[in-house]
């Protein structure tokens, strides 16, 4: 430990530490521009001068950069520190007079605008932040300083195309200037493509460490493995050197856990419709054609607009087209209707009106609106001026045929009750897609033994009768999985689901299958042909009497085994060898 | 004797199906609620599985005077019981080899996987088979090797009756 | 009191029967001593004429080995079930139609061309085949008429008891024999057998795995067959499992795999269905092409799983577009 004092202040540090690391501590402002916790210091920028005073006098120093001594003497604002600082400020300013970060420094210290005559127009300040990171935490080395003097600058070697730039932007993230010349398309000659959120429908981007939402259980960060540069080459780790609590375990592992339950309720949900799969919609090729989740995440206040509504070059939109029954009610996509598009797309209508006061229009096939307040809230939307087109959405086209439309997404629509095709032109097309069974939906049914409808939703057991259990006891579904519905149903679903259970957990006792088979155990010789054959494995061998026995609980009642016994010993209740007889004869014997 | 039965009416085509309950049966009830009509000339007979099929039943049902046997389970992978309707499969491509070596056409029997939602399935499936088997013409297993009962004194029904129990000991 | 009589009589059948009751060996003695033999074509002189002179019923018991597929046959079945008090079907062909019992594959037609036409050793340019009747002068010549189908004896006439396999083994002979002397048959329509499969007595049950699902099928001359595993574990085909038991498992302590000679146990009606069903239902796949290709290797299905028992099957015989000619069937 080492005994020092700043400004005036005794303080105690550890032996290494830079004085800058110590005055942050204490909370004492020393302003950096070239300074990154993660990588080395460079003491390149100036602007951290501080002056110290030991045995061999006063100077000035770089606070980032020099270690903390025994009875050492600091003045971070000292007559000398705040002369040196305005010099160095002033001649970063007449660098790079635009660049914002060193203008509001230059504010701080009471200086005025940069002399003409010595004006220059970069906006870097050759402070190697990028360099650094790029080498030190990245590992890779694709950018360095060029030149010397006057002519220095950051480039990758001979300015050619970088081959090994990953792209992973942290040079740009570090530069405190925003400076033109780490365009990472310059750097690698692509262009480069951000790690889009998910849950913000790709509207933003995020890093490879994130929260994926705010509500997210637990709300924690995850890393995104396939694109983490330290999982993927074991450089960079700067998210853990930031992280004081230690939380951040690189080596954490996948966990496979084995849980013994009795029951399992299935509410895996439902995969949205791609609208790219609607080509004359123009989703993927008009950068203004949004989704309806997507406007979802627009209109929301913690979402990437923060609850505003903006085109792609963040303007507010005059006129909004909605398209309803994108991928339902259609042949060629899927003929059933998902349920909840039309609410939702009178919600956003609303929303959005409420927010830019634009024409909205909402072409639709029929205004489904089951449920409570729900007619009335479509009313007050035809009072609040909402345009409502009855008439199925041909295409969505940028190609102008008057003045009006230049520039705008025409929506082409026949209006069914005018009894004319109409050409609508709009600022922002938002299509209210419907509700498909998960992608692998077939094989987490076949997992449980569950069956599906013809439209791939989990198959109840009885629509009226048993809509949350399924053909398989004890195994129960809930939710959207079972086909499309709303939150309201969503939940009371899930309510009765949960119900079932404890039921069942209740009882006591399970009801057996009154179709099981049973042995005869004087015919049965023992020749282990049924055992294999139950996927139950009801069916067992008794070494000690050297015949066959039927654990009655696990049994089924199928009548497989029946059907395989050579000898007969096998019978299966209620479906007798004799019984079927009887019943083959008698659908036959009358002509 | 049914010969002289079927001089009487022309050839209906008569099929035996066996329908597993949760699948095939469930279509076919299915099918009935969508009140989709087609050949009524099969009578269905329920299991719980179509592994519970066993080939006697099968022969049986030729033996007392079906023209043709169906057999419906649940397609590969969704067999409420996991696997029965694969035993259902090996059996019957044993069977299908067994049955044409005895000069039964293979038309004549058919194994079809409808799964609970296919009432159209049903209906395809039976109107196509009961088609082919019109083309076929009837079995007439009975008639090689009735012996010579008393005719006259004797209903199908007792005909049958004693042939079937005059089976294996 | 005079001995309970007692005959026999052969149809359509090899002979192994008979050397059967020879089997015997020294017990033949004692049956001799306690029974009055009066009608045994292939070891004793009686005729035809001593039988239809008996009363009704006087044979106490009446044994006929061998399948039915001449009107002679046929004759002579009902002909011993009216003298017999008791009817025994003596051996597999009797029992269950028995090997005879293949040609139902065919018909008198396609047999008669092959045998007396189409067979490589033969030269028959006058294209003879037997007649049932033929006129020379003033003989009348007739010959029995030779039938479509093979029948089993039950299906020809009232049969008692049966004594199953081919030929039944002595141990059941003896049984069977004791059983009648001493009035102690069971109730009529029998079989005199253990009504359990042969896996229960076979002495390599044990080696058996309790999981076995079927991967091959090797045909017995084509595999070095090892002593004391399971034969069906080896991958060859044993029907062991589908047959019933009585034999002591002679074929497997032989090294070769049951046939199904002594038939179904007794809640099975179609013995090559069932057997069938067993053998299908465990092979190791679950995959259309893969099934095919295993069971494939099952040569001959209708000579595998029918080889005794065609006849009693539920399909009795191959269909066939017969006219109504060579004799009513």
């Amino acid at each position: 430990m080492v005994k020092l004092f700043i400004d005036g202040q005794q303080v105690e540090a550890e032996e290494g530490q830079s004085i800058l690391e110590v005055a942050r501590k204490l909370r004492i402002h020393i302003p950096t521009l070239c300074f990154y916790r993660a990588i080395s210091p460079y003491g390149g920028c100036r602007v951290c001068l501080v002056e110290i005073t030991d045995d061999r006098g006063s100077r000035l120093v770089t606070s980032c950069s020099y270690p903390v001594a025994e009875g050492m003497y600091v003045r971070t604002t000292s007559e000398r520190v705040l002369n040196a600082r305005k010099v160095i400020v002033d001649l970063l300013l007449a660098r790079c007079p635009e660049v914002k970060k060193i203008q509001e420094l230059a504010t701080e210290l009471g200086l005025g605008a940069p002399d003409p005559e010595y004006r220059e127009d970069h906006d870097c300040i050759l402070c190697g932040l990028c360099t650094r990171v790029c080498v030190e935490l990245m590992g890779v080395g694709a950018i360095g300083f060029h030149g010397r003097g006057a002519k220095r600058k950051v480039t990758t070697p001979y300015e050619e195309i970088s081959d090994i730039c990953i792209r992973c932007g942290a040079c740009a993230f570090v530069c405190p200037t925003g400076a033109r010349v780490l365009e990472l398309e310059h750097i690698t000659g692509r262009k480069p493509v951000p790690l889009l959120s998910e849950f913000d429908e790709g509207l933003r981007s995020r890093p490879s460490i994130y929260i994926p939402f705010p509500q997210a259980v637990p709300n924690k960060p995850v890393i995104d493995k396939d694109n983490c540069v330290r999982l993927q080459m074991g450089k960079c780790g700067a998210c853990q050197f930031f992280c004081e609590a230690e939380a951040i375990d690189y080596d954490m592992k996948d966990e496979f856990r084995d849980l013994k339950v009795g029951a399992i309720i299935l509410a895996t949900g439902f995969k949205a419709f791609d609208a790219n799969r609607i080509f004359r919609l123009g989703y993927g090729r008009y950068p203004n054609v949004y989704t309806s989740l997507q406007i979802e995440r627009m209109v929301n206040s913690s979402g990437p607009t923060g609850g505003e509504i903006k085109l792609r070059d963040g303007r507010q939109p005059r006129s909004v087209g909605i398209v309803h029954c994108v991928g339902s009610r259609d042949d060629k996509t899927n003929s059933y209707c998902s349920r909840v598009c039309c609410m939702y797309s009178l919600k956003l209508a609303h929303l959005i009106k409420e927010r830019t006061g634009a024409e909205i229009y909402n072409f639709y096939i029929d205004m489904r609106t089951p449920g409570k307040g729900y007619e009335k809230f479509y009313e007050k939307l035809m009072r609040e001026n909402v345009h409502f087109v009855r008439g199925n959405v041909a295409e969505v086209t940028d190609w102008a045929m008057t003045a009006e439309e230049e520039g705008r997404l025409v929506i082409r629509a026949e209006d069914t009750l005018l009894g004319v095709v109409r050409r609508i032109p709009v600022d922002m097309v938002v299509l209210s897609i419907g509700m498909e069974p998960q992608s692998d939906s077939k094989d987490v049914r076949q997992k449980f033994n569950v069956s599906c409808g013809d439209e791939g939703w989990f198959l109840e057991r009885h629509p009226k009768l048993a809509p949350v259990s399924t053909f398989t006891d004890g195994i129960f579904i809930a939710g959207t999985c079972q086909g499309p519905k709303d939150i309201p149903d969503t939940v009371a679903q899930a309510g009765a689901a949960a119900a079932e259970v404890m039921a069942l957990i209740d009882k006591g006792h399970v009801d057996l299958e009154p179709n099981s088979a049973y042995i005869m155990d004087e015919l049965c010789s023992g020749c282990k042909t049924c055992i294999p054959l139950c996927p139950f494995k009801a069916l067992s061998f008794n070494a000690e009497k050297g015949i066959s026995a039927i654990n009655e609980a696990l049994c089924k009642g199928c009548g497989t085994c029946v059907a395989s016994c050579p000898s007969g010993a096998l019978q299966q209740n209620l479906f007798n060898d004799e019984q079927i007889y009887e019943e083959i004869k008698g659908v036959l014997i009358y002509v | 004797m049914s010969e002289n039965m079927s001089k009487a009416k022309p050839y209906e085509p008569r099929v035996v199906a066996f329908f597993c309950n949760w699948c095939t049966y469930t279509a076919a009830d299915l099918a009935g609620t969508s009140r989709i009509t087609y050949s009524p000339n099969a009578r269905i007979v329920r299991l719980m599985c179509s592994g519970r099929l066993d080939p006697q039943f099968i022969f049986a049902a030729f033996r007392m005077g079906a023209d043709g046997v169906l057999i419906g389970g649940c397609r590969p992978g969704d067999c409420h019981y996991q696997e029965g309707n694969y035993k259902a499969l090996r059996r019957f491509i044993l069977l299908r080899r067994l049955l044409e070596d005895m000069g039964i056409e293979k038309e004549r029997i058919r194994l079809e996987w409808i799964s609970a939602s296919e009432g159209e399935k049903v209906k395809k499936v039976m109107d196509d088979m009961i088609a082919g088997l019109r083309k076929l013409g009837p079995l007439h297993l009975n008639d090689d090797t009735v012996l010579e009962l008393d005719e006259s004194s004797k209903n199908a029904i007792d005909e049958l009756q004693a042939e079937f129990q005059g089976g294996v000991r | 009191m005079s001995k309970p009589k007692v005959g026999f009589y052969w149809c359509a059948s090899c002979g192994g029967c008979e050397e059967a009751i020879v089997d015997l060996a020294e017990d033949i003695l004692a049956v001799v001593d306690a029974v009055d033999i009066c009608f045994w074509p292939v070891a004793l002189d009686f005729k035809r004429e001593d039988v239809e002179k008996m009363k009704d019923g006087e044979m106490a018991v009446g044994f006929v080995n061998g399948a039915i597929r001449t009107s002679e046959q046929r004759e002579m079945a009902m002909l011993m079930r009216k003298k017999s008090g008791v009817l025994i079907a003596f051996g597999s062909c009797s029992h269950l139609g028995g090997i005879p019992g293949l040609a139902n594959l065919h018909d008198r037609k396609t047999i008669f061309d092959k045998v007396y036409f189409s067979s490589p050793t033969v030269a028959n340019k006058e294209k003879t085949t037997p007649q049932p009747e033929v006129h020379k002068g003033d003989h009348n010549l007739k010959l029995p008429v030779f039938w479509d189908t093979v029948k089993s004896l039950s299906q020809v006439v009232e049969v008692d008891y049966y004594l199953p396999g081919c030929a039944p083994p002595v141990s059941l002979i003896k049984n069977a024999l004791k059983a009648i002397l001493e009035g102690n048959l069971p109730e009529k329509g029998s079989v005199l057998a253990p009504d359990i499969a042969l896996c229960n007595t076979c002495p390599r049950k044990d080696t058996k795995p309790e999981n076995l699902l079927l991967k091959e099928f090797k045909r017995p001359h084509w595999a070095m067959i090892d002593s004391a595993t399971c034969l069906l574990a080896q991958g060859i085909l044993c029907l062991g499992a589908s047959t019933r038991s009585g034999c002591e498992a002679a074929c497997i302590s032989a090294n070769m795999p049951c046939t199904g000679c002594l038939g179904p146990t007794g809640k099975i009606r179609d013995f090559g269905a069932k057997a069938l069903s067993a053998i299908a239902s465990t092979v190791d796949s679950i995959n259309d092409e893969e099934i095919t290709l295993k069971l494939d290797q099952i040569v001959d299905p209708v000579g595998t799983f029918y080889r005794y028992s065609l006849p009693s099957s539920f399909l009795h015989r191959r269909k066939s577009n017969l006219s109504r000619g060579g004799g009513s069937e």
